[in-house]
């Protein structure tokens, strides 16, 4: 199908290579679910944060993430169709959007970004409870396909610890009904040596991403860790965590930022490397996808680069130390699910952000609310005026929304993102006045 | 002289400020935004200069001391010919425009009783402009498209009937032209029309001797240099001007308020179709603001739409609203559902005012919302834009703003609508003199 007029398209964009080695990677996942009911592969539809990947590989099975269905819908300008044919089959206005165009895709045919039919799952693992609307998804999900659901129940960080409850509550629940269930769904018996295996693996990758998202510390950073970031993160966070590919393409990534430090260069952008990096923001929330290159275009555009976000941590968070640990497997994964960005306290992201403000000098903090994420819209403005208050930064809000185009309002966002920067550049010159003086 | 411009683009009207060296204003300008930006950026800015001329002429006058009244009442009567002259110089494009419109299969038969017509609709129009600028004259608009759209449709309809043509061959040759004619730069010399509005007022037969005139000429004679300019405008994608020359309008409106009221540490601007919550340093630079997102419920608009629905005025909406004793309980400022809401609720028996001065704490009600986002109000607190003007609005605000934040001053400028322009032309100020983004390097 043709693009709109005027529709920014991704296909046109100048990528880098690890970028065209993401995407071929995508494509072959894609690919692999699609022909799943040719090849006789088990399908787990599972959620991108906390996603237990290596234990899904354990039993062969292929990971199905619908977030990443509804953002690439949203990228490839569907998921407003998508939205609406939801809530002509009554879902409100006010609920996800992702979980708006995942169930619209379906009632139109569920054709994914291959152009060919997704695969019906064959079980749902729900290992991310932090989000309230998941649970109603899966819900929606098991009503459609009448296959068997598993809930592992993952306790929030309300204290800001983990504590050894926490791990033995979750394991007793990976023993006794995740494990099991993925047995008789597969009719694989699980063998805890091929887990183990996985997780070496995908510890070395861990170590590989940690080292090009913590290039961002460099002047000028050769990444930008929040659009560029979510192509770093696509295969980590989905279906490759724990594989061969993984560690490859993080390899290859990090050579690839490597040559960009040694030249001192910026980050890539659609339109070809950046040229002068006058802002370092650190970002919170997630980003627009149905605008997504009209979206990144305005930071690039103005010389803003994304140091560091949260949102490159929702699908785990490594820059603190955590690796997954093939020595203490299911406690390992406990601990995993445990961390993801969205599990952790108001009082913790908080650290994190000042930490990032910090470690990155960054000029500021730039919230991104979500119009129809609760999950993570809730607290922001505190979240907000607290990393303001202990780093003295300026912060500031824009409003979009995941995948409804509806609630992409370019100048609005524009008025707020420009207004920002102008406030920052004041700071500064007001900050290096009173120096000199 | 060196003088430095600040534009605000809005989205309904286009205000300029000119500023001198001593950050005194020289002049304001405001024409609507139209859709051609480019124009609207000109007009304000020659309407600024014009103001301007106006200060340079009262600087003259005082300086020799001359006696007040009679300067107020000359440089009254001479902005008054000077408007005639301008409204005159459109009129004379506008009918040449009409004439070069008629032609066609459309006009085949009576292309010359049409422009027959047309040189008597304007004939008459020219005599109506002198009545329309005399002293005491009411005219219900500034802009041009306004005061002459409203008398060409009364007087083509007579002289349509009485030449038996058809009427809506004048009106269709008037709306192909209007448009083109307002989108056009203004043209002219500003001194021309100067000159000639001097003859008028202090010509042999006039009531004021030609000893006015050397002041005037003096004045006339100081070059207006346009030193720096910013320019300022919601968001959009284009501007006429380039990157160098553009602020953000909450950056603007922050620095503006600054300007006029300089203990200002909270702004509230209620414009067309934005509310913006924005937080100041003691020098007028931003710490922190909030907006309302995609949807413009409780903005300006609102009130405009709420006027159409009751058919009214916007500016008798405040004032209705002031005479209720019970205001009505009214949450959603949602724009779509007012229209439902006002009828359900009109139906219902409720009283105009009653609705209208709910509907009004509700837009309030929501832009305290914004400011608290936005950290709250402190003191001093100025409140800008449109809205600022609609006293309704403003008993409400204090109310709220007491309830909620305790004594503060609130300020409230009969000039807020340049805010932003003020803002503007500070910054181009302070860029001339090589200073960084409104603060010394």
């Amino acid at each position: 199908m043709n693009q709109p007029a005027g529709k920014p398209s991704l296909r046109d964009a100048i990528k880098d290579a690890s970028m065209q080695k993401q995407k071929d990677m995508m494509a072959g996942h894609f690919d692999r679910l699609t022909s799943s009911h040719e090849t006789g592969a088990k399908v787990c539809s599972t959620f991108v944060p906390g996603n237990l990947n290596e234990l899904i590989m354990c039993f062969d099975m292929v990971n199905n993430l619908p977030e990443v269905n509804a953002i690439q819908s949203g990228l490839r300008g569907k998921s407003g169709a998508y939205v609406m044919e939801a809530e002509r089959n009554g879902h409100s206005e006010d609920v996800c959007t992702y979980v708006k165009s995942d169930i619209g895709m379906m009632a139109r045919g569920n054709i994914g970004p291959n152009g060919k039919e997704m695969p019906k799952p064959d079980m749902l693992l729900l290992s991310y409870t932090g989000c309230f609307t998941f649970l109603k998804w899966f819900e929606l999900l098991r009503e459609q396909y009448k296959c068997p659901t598993v809930f592992l129940q993952t306790p929030y960080m309300a204290d800001g610890k983990i504590t050894p409850n926490m791990i033995q509550y979750m394991v007793k629940q990976l023993k006794e009904d995740v494990i099991p269930t993925m047995e008789k769904v597969s009719g694989v018996k699980f063998d805890i040596d091929r887990l183990r295996e996985n997780l070496r693996q995908s510890a070395k990758a861990e170590d590989d991403l940690v080292y090009i998202l913590q290039s961002a510390k460099n002047k000028p950073s050769p990444i930008d860790a929040y659009f560029g970031g979510i192509y770093y993160i696509g295969p980590i966070f989905g279906a490759f965590r724990g594989t061969q590919d993984a560690i490859d393409y993080y390899r290859f990534l990090r050579e690839e930022v490597d040559e960009r430090l040694k030249l001192g260069l910026g980050p890539v952008t659609p339109e070809g490397p950046m040229e002068e990096e006058k802002y370092r923001l650190v970002v919170e929330g997630p980003p627009n996808y149905t605008h997504f290159r009209q979206f990144w275009k305005m930071f690039y555009e103005e010389g803003a680069t994304v140091v560091a976000s949260s949102y490159t941590k929702v699908g785990g968070t490594y820059d603190f130390g955590f690796r997954h640990d093939p020595d203490r497997p299911l406690e390992t994964l406990a601990e995993y699910c445990l961390n993801v960005y969205t599990n952790r306290s108001l009082p913790m992201r908080i650290d994190m952000l000042v930490n990032y403000i910090n470690e990155y000098e960054a000029d500021g903090l730039l919230v991104n609310s979500i119009k129809s994420c609760n999950s993570f819209s809730a607290g922001q403005l505190m979240i907000m005026r607290e990393v303001e208050k202990r780093t003295g930064k300026p912060a500031a809000f824009i409003e979009t929304d995941l995948v409804d185009p509806r609630y992409f309002s370019a100048a609005n966002v524009k008025n707020r993102l420009e207004s920002y920067l102008q406030m920052v550049e004041q700071k500064r010159s007001g900050a290096s006045k009173g120096v000199a003086a | 002289m060196k003088t430095f411009v600040g534009i605000d683009l809005g989205s309904t009207t286009t205000k300029a400020v000119l500023m001198d060296e001593n950050e005194m204003i020289l002049g304001r300008g405001i024409t609507n935004s139209r859709s051609n930006y480019e124009t609207a950026c000109r007009v304000a800015t020659q309407e600024a200069t014009v103001d301007a001329r106006f200060t340079l002429f009262r600087r003259e006058f005082d300086a020799k001391a001359a006696d007040a009244a009679k300067v107020t009442e000359f440089l009254d009567a001479l902005e008054r010919a000077f408007r005639l002259e301008q409204f005159i110089e459109q009129l004379d494009d506008l009918e040449a425009t009409c004439i070069e419109q008629v032609k066609g299969d459309r006009f085949e038969k009576d292309a010359d009783g049409v422009k027959q017509s047309l040189a008597e609709v304007f004939r008459r129009l020219r005599i109506e402009a002198v009545e329309m600028y005399a002293p005491g004259a009411d005219r219900k608009s500034d802009f041009f498209r306004d005061i002459a759209g409203s008398r060409y449709l009364a007087l083509a309809e007579e002289v349509a009937r009485d030449a038996g043509l058809p009427y809506d061959l004048l009106l269709n040759v008037y709306d192909k032209s209007i448009i083109a004619v307002e989108n056009r730069p203004p043209s002219g010399s500003l001194s021309d029309k100067f000159n000639r509005a001097i003859d008028r007022v202090a010509g042999k037969d006039s009531e004021f001797g030609s000893d006015m005139k050397s002041p005037i000429e003096r004045a006339l004679d100081i070059e207006l240099e346009e030193t720096y300019l910013v320019g300022t405008g919601y968001g959009r994608v284009t501007l006429p001007f380039s990157k160098e020359h553009i602020r953000s309008e909450i950056l603007c409106h922050g620095l503006g308020a600054h300007m006029m009221y300089p203990k200002t540490r909270t702004v509230l601007d209620i414009g067309g179709q934005d509310t913006k919550g924005i937080q100041v340093d003691a020098n007028g630079i931003v710490d922190n603001f909030q907006m309302n997102d995609r949807c413009a419920a409780g903005c300006g608009r609102y009130l405009g739409y709420i006027a159409d629905e009751m058919n009214m005025g916007l500016h008798e909406l405040g004032p209705l609203a002031m005479k209720s004793g019970k205001p009505a309980r009214i949450n959603s400022t949602c724009t779509v559902f007012a229209g439902a809401e006002l009828r359900d609720r009109l139906a219902l028996g409720e009283k105009r005012e009653d609705i209208l001065a709910g509907l009004h704490r509700a837009i309030i009600l929501r832009a305290m919302s914004i400011l608290s986002r936005s950290g709250g109000v402190a003191d001093e607190f100025t409140f800008t834009g449109g809205v600022a003007k609609n006293e309704a609005a403003v008993r409400e605000l204090r109310k709220l703003v007491y309830e909620n934040y305790g004594e503060v001053t609130i300020n409230i400028n009969p000039d807020s609508i340049y805010t932003g322009a003020l803002g503007g032309a500070e910054f181009a100020r302070r860029a001339a003199e090589g200073r960084v983004e409104g603060v010394a390097a």
